[in-house]
C-alpha cells in the first residue's frame, strides 16, 4: 500500500439480490486530502461509504481504510475514523457536554483527556454559555458543527462526512467548510458526499458516482476542462444525462 | 468497561429526562396494581336488590332479613306487583329481585315445599351469577337451620373447601396477572421503543461505527430496564403483600429468580421487535398489539385456558406470560418450589433463547 493512500480501493461492489449498488469502483484518497464523493440520490454513494466505514460486507473487491482491510479487520477501522451522517446524530436530550462526554467514552478516550478536549472545543465553537443546556435547544447550525467537533474528538485518521451540510444555512454551510479545511491541514483526511455542486469546488478531488459507477476523478479543475464547461454543476448535469 | 459504564449513564438520562416513559415506568404499575386491587373484582358488596313479597309472613320476614344482613346485600326497596320488576331493571340500580310465592309460610308447612324466584339482571353475566349464587347459598343456610332437629334417611353432603384462596378473593388472581403484564410492558415495549428511537434519530449508525460493539449497544440499552423492571417487581409484591394482604407461602428468592428470568425474556422479545420495526410508533403497535393483548387474553390471567377452544388452548402454549403467571400462582399462593415449577421455568429460558437467537440472526442480517 503507497504510504500516502488512506483509504484505497480495488473493483469494490456491493449487490443486493440483482440489484448491483455499486458496480467495481476503484479509487484512492491521500492523506490529509478533501475528497469529495459525488452523486445523485441513489447512485450508490452511501451504501460505498458504508462498505469504508466497516458497517457493510461488500459483495467483492478489496478496500483499505487507514491500512486496514474491510474484510478482515472492521474493527480496527472503526477506531481510526469518526462519522458524521447525513441525519443529525447527537442525542437531543443530553446537554453538550454530556454528548462530548458519551461520544469521547465510547471512543476510549480518557477521562481527563474528554475533560481538556471538550473544555478546548466548547470553547473554538463559542458555546460556553449554552454547555449545560440539552443540545434540543439549539439551532440546527450549531448543531451540525458541534456533531462534526465530536466526530473529531477521538483524532481519527479519516473523518468521513454523508451530506454533512443538508438543510444549514450559507453562512453555516461556510463556517463548516472552514472547520473541514481546518481539520484537512492538521492531517485528517476528510471523505465527504454532498449534493451541492458549489462545495464539490472546495474539494482536492471529486469522484461523481452515477448508477453504481464512478464516472468521473478527478480535480474539479481538470473536470471542468476535460468536459469543458464553467463549473461543477455542469460537469455534474452532463455525466448525470449521460 | 469503562465505555459500557459511560453507555448505561447516557441510558438513564434518556429514561429520567424523558416524562412520558417515566410515568410509564412508575405511574402505570401502581396505579394497575390499584386499579385492579380495587375496582376490578369478581367480588360482590352491597349489590342493590328488590323484594316483591306476595306472602309477608314470618319466614319471608326472616328471610329477608337474613338476606340485608349479609354485606353482599343491601335491599333497595320492596316493590308489589310483578310490572314493576321490569320498571325497576331498566332503571338499572337494582341488580336483582327476589320474588316469594303468594302464601309462602303456609305452603312451607303444609306441603314441605314453597318457592322464591331469584330474577337477575344478567346483562352483566358474571355478576349476575355470582349473586344468584350468594342467594342460594343464603337460602341453603336458612333451610339447613330449619331441618335441624329433623333426621332425613339418605343425605349426601358436600363439603367444599376453597384451597389456597379460601376467601376467593379476586386481588389474588390479579396480582400475578398485573405483575405479569407491567414487566412485560416495561422491559418488552420499553426496551424496543428505546433500542429503535436510536435507529430513527440515525445515533445507532453512529453507534455502529464507533468501535463499541453491537452486543455492548444492546446489552447497554437492556440493562437499566432490568434493574427498573427489578424494582418495579418488588414494588408490585410489597403492595400486594401490605395493601392486599396477598399471602407469599413460597420462597421469596424463588419469586425473585422466576421474576428476573421472565423479564429477561421479555427483554429478548423486545430486543426482537426492535430488530424488526424501523420506527418507534411501529415497536409501540408491535408491543401492544402482539404482546399486550395475548397476555391479557391468552395468559390465563382472566380467560380460564380450560375453557378455551383447542386452537386457542393451543396457541396459549406460544405465550410466556401464559408460564410466568402457572410459576407466580404457584409460589405465591401455593408455596411451591422449584421441584413442581421446573417445567415451566425451562420453557421460559428455552423461549429466552429463541428469541435472542432470533434477534441476533436478524441483527446480522440488517449489518450485511
Amino acid at each position: 500500500m503507497n504510504k500516502k493512500n488512506v483509504i484505497e480501493a480495488q473493483n469494490l461492489t456491493k449487490m443486493f439480490g440483482d440489484f448491483t449498488a455499486v458496480n467495481a469502483i476503484s479509487f484512492d484518497v491521500k492523506k490529509g486530502e478533501i475528497f469529495g464523493f459525488l452523486g445523485a440520490n441513489g447512485a450508490g454513494k452511501t451504501t460505498a461509504m458504508k462498505m469504508l466505514i466497516g458497517i457493510s460486507k461488500p459483495t467483492s473487491g478489496a478496500a483499505k481504510v487507514a491500512g486496514f482491510d474491510v474484510f478482515t479487520n472492521a474493527e480496527d477501522i472503526k477506531k481510526n475514523i469518526g462519522y458524521m451522517s447525513q441525519k443529525f446524530a447527537l442525542y437531543d436530550d443530553l446537554t453538550v457536554k454530556e454528548n462530548i462526554t458519551f461520544f469521547g467514552g465510547i471512543y476510549g478516550l480518557s477521562r481527563k483527556s474528554i475533560k481538556e478536549k471538550s473544555a478546548v472545543l466548547i470553547e473554538e465553537l463559542g458555546l460556553e454559555k449554552v454547555a449545560s443546556k440539552l443540545v434540543g435547544s439549539l439551532p440546527l447550525g450549531w448543531k451540525q458543527k458541534l456533531s462534526f467537533s465530536v466526530s473529531l474528538l477521538h483524532d481519527p485518521k479519516i473523518v468521513f462526512l454523508d451530506e454533512p451540510t443538508g438543510g444549514v444555512d450559507p453562512i453555516t454551510r461556510r463556517q463548516f467548510w472552514e472547520m473541514i479545511y481546518k481539520a484537512a491541514n492538521q492531517g485528517t483526511t476528510v471523505f465527504v458526499t454532498t449534493h451541492y455542486m458549489d462545495e464539490a469546488e472546495y474539494c482536492d478531488r471529486v469522484s461523481i458516482m452515477v448508477n453504481g459507477k464512478i464516472e468521473a476523478l478527478d480535480t474539479p479543475k481538470k473536470l471542468k476542462q476535460q468536459f469543458n464547461v464553467a463549473n461543477m454543476n455542469d460537469v455534474f448535469l452532463k455525466l448525470a444525462r449521460g | 468497561m469503562k465505555r459500557f459504564i459511560g453507555f448505561i449513564k447516557k441510558e438513564f438520562f434518556h429514561i429520567f429526562r424523558d416524562r412520558r416513559s417515566l410515568f410509564i415506568l412508575f405511574g402505570m404499575p401502581i396505579a394497575q396494581i390499584m386499579l385492579f386491587g380495587f375496582a376490578i373484582t369478581n367480588e360482590i358488596n352491597n349489590v342493590d336488590i328488590a323484594v316483591l313479597d306476595h306472602s309477608k309472613d314470618a319466614t319471608t320476614k326472616e328471610i329477608i332479613n337474613k338476606i340485608s344482613a349479609s354485606k353482599y346485600f343491601s335491599i333497595n326497596q320492596f316493590i308489589d306487583r310483578e310490572s314493576d320488576i321490569e320498571i325497576i331493571f331498566k332503571k338499572g340500580k337494582v341488580k336483582a329481585v327476589l320474588n316469594f310465592e303468594e302464601g309462602f309460610s303456609k305452603k312451607l308447612i303444609k306441603d314441605n315445599k314453597a318457592t322464591i324466584q331469584i330474577i337477575t339482571d344478567a346483562t352483566d353475566p358474571n355478576t349476575a351469577n355470582t349473586i344468584s349464587n350468594y342467594v342460594n347459598a343464603i337460602l341453603q343456610q336458612y333451610q339447613k337451620g330449619l331441618n335441624e332437629d329433623i333426621t332425613i334417611a339418605y343425605q349426601i353432603v358436600p363439603q367444599t373447601r376453597m384451597v389456597y384462596n379460601p376467601e376467593l378473593k379476586s386481588v389474588y388472581m390479579f396480582v400475578p396477572g398485573v405483575m405479569t403484564i407491567i414487566l412485560m410492558l416495561v422491559s418488552a415495549m420499553m426496551t424496543s421503543i428505546s433500542i429503535t428511537r436510536e435507529k430513527e434519530l440515525g445515533t445507532m449508525e453512529i453507534l455502529l461505527v464507533s468501535p463499541i460493539k453491537p452486543i455492548q449497544v444492546i446489552v447497554g440499552k437492556v440493562f437499566p430496564y432490568i434493574f427498573l423492571s427489578i424494582i418495579n417487581a418488588i414494588v408490585i409484591v410489597v403492595l400486594s403483600i401490605f395493601i392486599f394482604k396477598m399471602p407469599v407461602q413460597g420462597n421469596l428468592f424463588l419469586l425473585g429468580f422466576e421474576s428476573v428470568l421472565f423479564i429477561i425474556t421479555a427483554l429478548a422479545l423486545g430486543i426482537l421487535i426492535s430488530t424488526i420495526s424501523a420506527t418507534q410508533q411501529t415497536a409501540m403497535m408491535i408491543s401492544l398489539m402482539g404482546l399486550m393483548l395475548p397476555v391479557i387474553l391468552l395468559s390465563g390471567f382472566i380467560f380460564p385456558i380450560s375453557s378455551m377452544p383447542i386452537p386457542l388452548q393451543v396457541i396459549s402454549n406460544i405465550i410466556p406470560a401464559k408460564w410466568f403467571i402457572i410459576i407466580i400462582k404457584g409460589i405465591m399462593l401455593k408455596g411451591v418450589g422449584l421441584q413442581y415449577l421446573w417445567k415451566e421455568t425451562l420453557i421460559l429460558v428455552g423461549m429466552t433463547i429463541f428469541f435472542m437467537g432470533l434477534s441476533v440472526k436478524k441483527y446480522k442480517i440488517r449489518l450485511e
